[in-house]
């Protein structure tokens, strides 16, 4: 288990691997292979490379490894595979081969991701120093600065690229310990408040509770929870990922709750899937799948409501909404309907459809930082799509498509509010 | 050809280091694949179990460098398998060992959508349901419409001939080819065909190409005929409590006479795995369905939509419904059209084949699939379209299972003998390619085999186009 050379392809069962049969349906989706017509950059391609790792035809050298980081992870391919082809699934353990592997490394690469991913994501109180700092910077007006000598330098040399990207802080943090005060007898829900999620968009998790006890619930954000290391099982850490799994296993009890909550797509595509990422570790197995069952995304979680709140009459003329589907919550939780209802339902707003909603933004976790030019090449079809629909205001339910099209959206002039769901609904809802 | 066959390293040698860096110098280091690594992921097209490794893949943007390409490929003797999107049934696709993938996915412009004439001028990478959507605006679509025309190439429609859900109303690629751009074995350039619909100008040179799974020529431009958008269309799904009955409705429907766009039959095996993808609530009790649709005049298409309703219930049809809105009948075409990779839910190989019988022949070809493959000990999920005769029987199996992969080829070897014996065809749409060129001979006689081999010898005379495939 511990020696870094085991291949962890080979260990998946033939049946997994042997799932696709590259019969092609998934080409048309897949935004890598679209752009380089190269099978290479296709999921039936790079499934073909991962079955040739798995049966020792070919050791992951360096083609390997790039594919499997151009790959966006957006899981549009699943969606469109009637084989259903784990993809996702198969991909983390790809990219877990590659890190083993080290053809990757650089001392630059090495360092940035165990700063990411060891220390930074997985400590609240890094994080917040960190947010705190870039907090405090933006409000003396030394934002720019702070940029340039804080996070960003973290991630990569392309500084002016990346700068605008950087999330705007915060401020005040998500408060952990909190407790709905009274005792009404509805559900009993535990808010996940995140990692990126608590320091950027505290907004939303305060939203979130807002919305929640709309709806009659009991809140609880438990203290203790960490990271819920989708961003590390997503980037070949898994036992990263499984220690953050185990901390958030501690935290919170399932079985003491009815639901457990999550407002960000990309983590809730994780963090529904702690059995099969702890199937190995007998102590907390039973648990996991307990916590499984248990969590779900708020939106999906709040459409399943008979009786919704009365949502606010439009002041003057209404403004018109679209939405853009963030992959892990389409094709990774496959909510589509749910905050199409919700939104719909908004008397304030006048419903347009995105084109194309469904297809990445090109934010993809880290992608953005890691490869900036195919996620700006995504990000700018993205604004054009939305520039199509003349929206006032473009609502999605994940923090890094938030950061993604807000960035952009300045750098295109698109005068667009980019927004998270349960905003609109803590605002709207009375 | 199974994976153990012959191939790997041993086969890449055959491509000389300085083929590559001919290739290079033509078309650039990032338009030319030759890592290990980077190969594998074009040693196959859609076909199960056939896998072999090519010398190198190469990325093509105009005619005048296919032709620069296949001179240097002639001159030294090099095999060349050209290649759409790869989605290919029947392994045409599937490189021979050492050879140069030449790959048209990159030469996917629209030349133009000539609205006054009701053509198009595209080139062979650009996608089947992207010309629909460029002919869209104009009012005009291309019927052909292959299960994977999100995907497949117009270049390997024309290789291939591909059908579709609308074949028997609108017919196939053949009948919307009005002319071609070939790029010769030896380099040289073949304009055939004009944009008139009538044209009795000398042999029909274009129809050599079409369907030649890449073996005489490389289509480099393609002039399509387009048809108007029917004002009306009409989408109806019938359940069955017997294969036969759906078989006999067809065969009914066929002999009123009513020419409906579109018949498509799934088996109970296969409508399970569709709507345990789809999700879109499909009859999981039935033992068929057809999903049946006519376009047309709005008047003619209520008309003949109650016609086949009527037909369907009167061959036993337990429930009869037509789909409420334009975005419901999207939903059971998309769904019928995944049928093939849906199977795959049930097992790690399927082995899916395209035999194809005349009409009335159906309910006795369908009950014959079936026998055969409980006399193999085999399971089957056939689907495709009744209506014009062509159905997909597909084995679920394990390659790994040596024993039943035997008892998978006997068994296709009885049902194309029966097919043929039934005035069929041992494919209708997918082509020969390599998983059926044994079977070539039922529906080729003598004299047909040699002319094959004197086409191919004149227009080809080193055999470096897709060698192997169809016959050979």
């Amino acid at each position: 288990m511990n020696q870094p050379q085991a291949i962890r392809l080979k260990r998946l069962d033939y049946r997994i691997l042997e799932t696709c049969i590259h019969c092609g349906m998934c080409l048309p989706t897949c935004p890598t292979y679209m752009a380089t017509k190269n099978e290479n950059a296709s999921p039936r391609g790079r499934i073909a490379m991962m079955k040739a790792v798995a049966s020792g035809e070919l050791s992951p050298g360096g083609h390997f490894a790039d594919e499997m980081y151009h790959c966006l992870g957006c899981l549009a391919c699943q969606t469109a595979c009637p084989a259903d082809v784990p993809y996702g699934f198969m991909l983390e353990e790809a990219r877990a081969d590659v890190e083993a592997s080290r053809v990757l490394a650089t001392p630059a690469r090495s360092f940035t991701r165990r700063m990411l991913l060891s220390h930074v994501f997985p400590s609240r109180v890094l994080l917040r120093g960190l947010g705190t700092m870039l907090w405090l910077a933006r409000r003396t007006g030394l934002q720019s600065l702070a940029l340039r000598t804080g996070l960003v330098r973290l991630f990569s040399r392309r500084l002016d690229a990346l700068a605008p990207l950087a999330p705007p802080i915060t401020r005040p943090f998500t408060a952990m310990g909190y407790r709905t005060p009274g005792n009404p007898n509805g559900p009993n829900v535990a808010l996940l408040a995140g990692c990126v999620q608590d320091i950027a968009f505290a907004d939303v998790n305060r939203d979130s509770v807002t919305v929640l006890e709309k709806l009659g619930c009991r809140v609880s954000i438990p203290r203790g929870q960490q990271c819920c290391g989708s961003l590390h099982a997503h980037n070949g850490e898994l036992e990263t990922a499984r220690r953050l799994a185990r901390i958030n296993l501690d935290a919170i009890d399932p079985l003491a709750f009815d639901a457990i909550i999550t407002n960000a797509a990309g983590c809730g595509s994780h963090l529904r899937h702690y059995a099969r990422l702890l199937r190995d570790d007998p102590d907390y197995r039973e648990r996991a799948e307990a916590w499984d069952k248990r969590v779900q995304d708020l939106l999906a979680f709040a459409s399943t409501f008979p009786r919704l709140p009365e949502s606010r009459a439009p002041r003057g003329a209404r403004q018109r909404l679209t939405y853009q589907d963030a992959c892990h919550l389409v094709h990774g939780q496959k909510i589509h309907a749910a905050p199409r209802t919700l939104l719909k339902a908004l008397k304030e707003y006048e419903w347009i459809e995105l084109p194309d909603s469904t297809r990445c933004c090109g934010s993809a976790g880290i992608y953005n930082v890691t490869r900036p030019e195919q996620a700006r090449a995504l990000g700018n079809r993205k604004i054009g799509d939305i520039r199509t629909t003349g929206a006032d205001v473009i609502a999605v339910a994940n923090p890094g498509c938030m950061v993604q099209l807000r960035a952009l959206s300045r750098e295109h002039n698109l005068p667009v509010r980019v927004v998270h769901p349960v905003t609109l609904l803590a605002e709207s809802w009375q | 050809m199974l994976r153990d066959g012959p191939g790997g390293s041993e086969s890449h040698a055959m491509i000389r280091p300085g083929t590559i860096q001919h290739l290079i110098s033509l078309l650039g280091r990032d338009r030319v694949l030759d890592a290990d690594e980077q190969l594998i992921a074009y040693g196959f097209d859609g076909t199960a179990t056939l896998r072999e490794t090519p010398g190198c893949v190469v990325f093509p943007e105009t005619t005048a460098e296919v032709s620069a390409i296949l001179r240097h490929a002639h001159a030294e003797g090099m095999p060349v398998v050209p290649r759409g999107s790869g989605t290919s049934l029947s392994g045409s696709a599937v490189p021979v060992p050492g050879c140069i993938v030449l790959c048209t996915a990159r030469m996917e412009r629209i030349l133009e959508v000539d609205a006054d004439n009701l053509q198009a001028r595209v080139e062979p990478g650009v996608r089947t349901a992207a010309l629909n959507e460029a002919a869209r605006v104009h009012g005009l679509f291309y019927p052909p419409d292959p299960g994977s025309m999100n995907i497949s190439t117009i270049g390997g429609n024309v290789s291939h001939n591909s059908g579709g859900l609308r074949g028997l109303k609108y017919g196939v690629t053949r009948d919307y080819v009005l002319g071609l751009h070939v790029v010769l074995a030896d380099g040289r350039i073949l304009k055939t065909g004009t944009a008139c619909v009538k044209d009795s100008a000398g042999y029909r040179l274009k129809d050599l190409f079409i369907g030649a799974e890449g073996t005489l020529g490389v289509v480099t431009e393609i002039l399509l005929k387009l048809s108007p958008i029917p004002r009306a269309v009409k989408t109806m799904l019938a359940s069955y409590t017997s294969i036969r009955d759906a078989a006999a409705t067809v065969s009914a429907i066929i002999a009123h006479p009513v020419i409906p766009c579109t018949l498509e039959f799934l088996d109970r095996t296969t409508l399970q795995c569709v709507e345990a993808f789809a999700g879109i609530g499909l009859p999981v009790d039935a033992e068929a369905l057809l999903l049946m649709e006519t376009d047309g005049h709005p008047a003619v298409v209520e008309e003949e939509a109650d016609v086949m309703m009527a037909i369907a219930r009167e061959h036993g049809a337990t429930d009869v419904k037509a789909a409420g809105s334009p975005a419901e009948a999207e939903q059971l075409r998309t769904a019928r059209r995944s049928a093939f990779s849906a199977l795959a839910r049930r097992a790690p190989t399927v082995i899916l084949e395209d035999a194809t019988v005349p009409r009335n022949r159906l309910a006795e070809m369908v009950a014959f699939i079936q026998e055969t493959a409980d006399r193999y000990r085999l399971q089957v999920g056939t689907f495709g379209h009744m209506g014009d005769g062509n159905l997909h029987p597909t084995f679920l199996t394990d390659e790994r299972d040596r024993d039943e992969m035997a008892r998978v080829h006997d068994a296709f070897r009885d049902i194309f003998e029966k097919a043929v014996s039934l005035g069929g065809t041992i494919t209708g749409e997918h082509g020969v390619g390599l998983s059926k060129k044994d079977f070539l001979p039922l529906v080729v006689d003598d004299t047909g085999s040699d002319l094959h081999r004197v086409i191919k010898a004149s227009l080809d005379p080193r055999g470096i186009l897709n060698p192997g495939k169809i016959f050979g």
